[in-house]
């Protein structure tokens, strides 16, 4: 979206993310906005088959997360959410990677137990939404 | 006695760089490069096959085509735009990148991506995983169904697939039906208490385009216009790209 539309538009999502966290548990990393970098899994980095050019690609974003010590990381689309849950096993940052959508379902306290494939211990037992229908 | 002028070999032939420069509005800027080096400094491919943007712009400006054909660097290269935000004179390196991917022999591009886009046009779908049509639609009935079941307060949740005069069209990462459908849920939910009038497409659902980062722009416009068309005849207002 903000490729598209330019930084301001991204501060929506900054509102949402801060909205569905609150504001203490926000970090942002640097740097940010259309200076951030690039994670790695796009452009069909993902499939090109040259895994270790990608994930030392991705090592410069890993840095990123890792210094914001947050023990989670949202990813905007599929692509970002692939490379950085690998980048996170790979450098063994072991933060957890997740879609907002899974983080505002949560916050709604709507967020049944099958839904959680991406929180990690400390959150797959909040607020779970009709727990008995775990599978 | 004067010098001998050096040529550089590449110059006698037509350039690589120009056929992309008469693409591009205003040649992408590909000639205007001051070498300050910023595009580099903030590129994560920089130094992946002793590489990076701005040596990959003088090659090319010194016409080392066949050099730059072979290089896979290309393919590590995000097409992120970072280097452009930062340069000075708004050079559109990763243009230069994306035409270069597709000067190259289609079956010699990487496998995954080609096997990808050709999966993307196998059926209506577009989807990179080959999914058909019908499979999409009984994994999102069959889901939907079982949550409106074992959670009652979401009994009433809708997850259309070709409804007619939906104001918004969703399409999906191919991912989720196939291999984790629980997480198509979240989205749904949302969708619903915010009383958003939705549907998916039966044909071009499919949210990933391959056939784009395959630099095959044949492909690549079918699939955005097999979209695009779904959404126009079912009268949809907003197209959400959730790629
Ligand atoms: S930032 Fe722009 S002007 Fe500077 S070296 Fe890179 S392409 Fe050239
Ligand atoms: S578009 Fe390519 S060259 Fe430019 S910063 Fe991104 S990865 Fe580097």
């Amino acid at each position: 979206m903000r490729k598209s539309y330019g930084d301001p538009i991204a501060e929506d999502l900054r509102f949402v993310v801060r909205s569905v966290v609150g504001e203490e548990n926000f970090i942002d990393m640097t740097p940010n906005r259309s200076n951030n970098y690039c994670c790695g899994g796009g452009g069909g980095f993902l499939q090109a088959g040259l895994k270790d050019e990608r994930l030392e690609f991705g090592k410069l974003k890993d840095d990123q997360i890792q210094q914001t010590g947050a023990s989670y990381c949202i990813a905007g689309c599929h692509n970002c959410h692939a490379q950085i849950h690998e980048l996170s096993e790979y450098y063994e940052g072991n933060y957890g990677v997740v879609h907002l959508w899974t983080l505002i379902c949560l916050s709604l306290g709507i967020l049944g137990p099958n839904e959680r494939a991406y929180l990690h211990d400390d959150l797959k037992d909040v607020l779970v939404f009709h727990p008995e229908s775990e599978m | 006695m004067a010098q001998e002028v050096i040529t550089l070999g590449g110059k006698k032939k037509s350039m690589l760089i120009d056929k992309v420069k008469e693409l591009l509005p205003d040649g992408g800027n590909l000639n205007l490069c001051l070498t300050c080096g910023a595009c580099s400094s903030g590129c994560p491919a920089t130094g992946l096959e002793d590489m990076d943007p701005r040596k990959f712009l003088r090659m090319a400006a010194l016409g080392l085509d066949d050099e730059i054909l072979k290089s896979d660097w290309p393919w590590m290269c995000t097409m992120c735009q970072r280097c452009v935000y930062v340069c000075p004179m708004k050079i559109d390196i990763p243009q230069l990148v994306y035409n270069i991917r597709s000067m190259r022999p289609r079956e010699e591009r990487p496998k995954g991506i080609l096997g990808s886009c050709d999966m993307a046009l196998r059926n209506d779908s577009c989807s990179a995983m080959g999914t058909s049509p019908e499979d999409f639609k009984f994994v999102v009935e069959d889901v939907l169904e079982e949550y409106q079941e074992a959670q009652p307060e979401f009994k009433d949740m809708q997850a259309p697939i070709d409804k007619q005069g939906a104001e918004f069209i969703l399409n999906q990462n191919s991912r989720e039906p196939v291999t984790e459908p629980d997480e198509m849920v979240p989205l749904w939910k949302i969708m619903h208490l915010a009383g958003v009038d939705w549907t998916y497409g039966n044909k071009g659902w499919g949210g990933e385009n391959y056939c784009m980062f395959l630099a095959d722009n044949e492909a690549w416009e079918h699939i955005t216009r097999t979209a695009a068309k779904q959404a126009d005849d079912l009268g949809c207002k907003i197209f959400l790209n959730t790629e």
